[in-house]
């Protein structure tokens, strides 16, 4: 099977793109990037869904498509039973001898959002992961239902203002914590579980194409810094993701058959979440006095969380 | 078959008589659209300029007028780190042979990602109003900056 060479950026630069330009993305939305460097990791044939989001109604607006490959539109739930179900009748077509070109490499790849995946898609997800098909899920999550205004979901974290839970003078944005999808699947026995980031574009090459040669469902969340709902300047949408990776807001780690993690970057220093949050127009109202009580929350909740990750890590359970 | 009010027939959807069964591996066709002229099978190794794209591409589409400022590419700066072809979200970089050709600006929105991440000094990717001249940008480019003794 050939493969992309990621061993340095150089190498990986003479990948075919496979994403074109002129999508009606907003400028600097990492979400192109993301679908880019996981694109370009692979040259096998792809059968990609996605569902309804930023990604799906931005790339094939008609008479326009911008996938070089085939794709298919879905509902808004359910990308993952697209794939699994294209991938079951790709097996039995071949069982059958029926396929014009039975040698050729198919990929099956779902693409969703966080409101598909943590959400509205979540049934199906986990239905699809259950079922076992040979697929690869991809969430591209930043954090809210960005493309019909900026409301919450069950991804956006603690503190952050949406459209749908302001921060006001009675509210300091939403008061739930992020539901740990990654976990989640990891706990459906998945093989390959990752958390990956744009900016970390070598883990993120080299997870997907792990992903793909794994045989089973295989999950990846992937963080999508949003420059219109998280207001940041489209240019600073790598600095952001930076800052998220490395205040460990967004640790990266992979989970290998729901037991083995590895943690895939560690921060050589780690900064304060607070030059992550101060970086954004959604966590502006924190830093009044009377809101400083969720920043410490938040650093605490990520300091627990980077102590179970190494924790995990070294016992290899 | 009927047309109906709709006029499906019109619309190439085909409907389903009695005598006419479809099979479970037969799938009947939505809506499609071609991304490319012909046999698209050897995409994943054809360069842009190689491949047929149908009209339905989106590459034969331009976001040129989303700009208002521009990304201007001085190639006696670069040293050809890619680091602007792989985080683009538009697909603008043009890179061929591990070397850094310039800037697509049929698909560019100008969103300044790629000057924030080059790395050489000065930086050998700049935003510059959409109406400067390119002659004119590469004259102004800012000299060497010191690094600042502590």
């Amino acid at each position: 099977m050939a493969i992309t060479s990621v061993k340095n950026l150089k190498e990986f630069s003479t990948a075919n793109d496979r994403f074109e330009g002129s999508h009606l993305l907003c400028p600097g939305c990492a979400h192109s990037m993301i679908v880019r460097e996981l694109m370009n990791a692979t040259d096998d044939n792809l059968v990609v869904a996605s569902s309804t989001g930023c990604l799906e109604v931005c790339t094939a607006v008609y008479p326009y498509t911008s996938w070089d490959t085939s794709w298919i539109h879905i509902g808004f739930e359910n990308s993952a039973t697209a794939a699994s179900c294209a991938e079951a009748m790709y097996k039995a077509r071949k069982k059958k001898g029926t396929l014009p070109n039975p040698d050729a490499p198919v990929k099956f790849v779902a693409f969703g959002g966080d409101g598909a995946t943590y959400d509205i898609g979540f049934q199906w997800l986990s239905g699809a992961m259950e079922r076992g098909h040979d697929f690869t899920y991809i969430c591209l999550d930043n954090e809210n239902y960005a493309n019909t205004g900026g409301q919450r979901s069950s991804s956006t974290p603690i503190g952050a203002s949406t459209s749908t839970a302001q921060a006001g003078t009675h509210s300091y944005g939403k008061t739930q914590k992020k539901k740990d999808i990654v976990a989640i699947m990891a706990a459906h026995g998945a093989p390959y579980v990752a958390q990956l980031a744009p900016n970390k574009w070598k883990s993120m090459a080299k997870g997907f194409q792990k992903a793909l040669e794994t045989e089973g469902p295989c999950f990846i969340n992937t963080v999508s810094a949003c420059t219109t709902e998280w207001k940041f300047d489209p240019k600073d949408t790598i600095s952001i993701t930076d800052l998220a990776t490395d205040s460990l807001m967004f640790p990266i780690y992979e989970i290998i058959n729901g037991t083995e993690l590895n943690i895939l970057y560690r921060p050589k220093n780690i900064i304060p979440v607070e030059d992550y949050l101060g970086a954004q127009g959604r966590y502006r109202h924190l830093f009044k006095p009377e809101n400083r009580h969720v920043i410490e929350r938040i650093q605490k909740d990520i300091d627990e969380k980077w102590e179970y990750l190494q924790r995990r890590e070294e016992a290899r359970v | 078959m009927s047309t109906g009010v709709l006029g499906t027939e019109k619309r190439g959807i085909r409907e389903l008589g009695a005598e006419e069964k479809v099979g479970w591996d037969e799938v009947t066709r939505g809506v499609v659209l071609n991304s490319f002229e012909g046999d698209a099978s050897n995409v994943a190794h054809q360069k842009a300029e190689e491949r047929q794209y149908a009209d339905f591409n989106s590459y034969t589409a331009t976001v040129a007028s989303w700009r208002i400022i521009k990304p201007v590419y001085n190639r006696d700066i670069c040293i050809d780190c890619q680091n602007c072809w792989v985080w683009c979200p538009d697909t603008s970089i043009i890179s061929r042979d591990k070397q850094m050709l310039g800037i697509d600006y049929d698909h560019c929105k100008g969103c300044g990602v790629c000057v924030e991440v080059c790395p050489t000094n000065p930086k050998s990717l700049l935003m510059f109003s959409e109406a400067k001249e390119q002659e004119e940008a590469l004259a102004e480019w800012p000299e060497k900056k010191k690094k600042e003794k502590k």
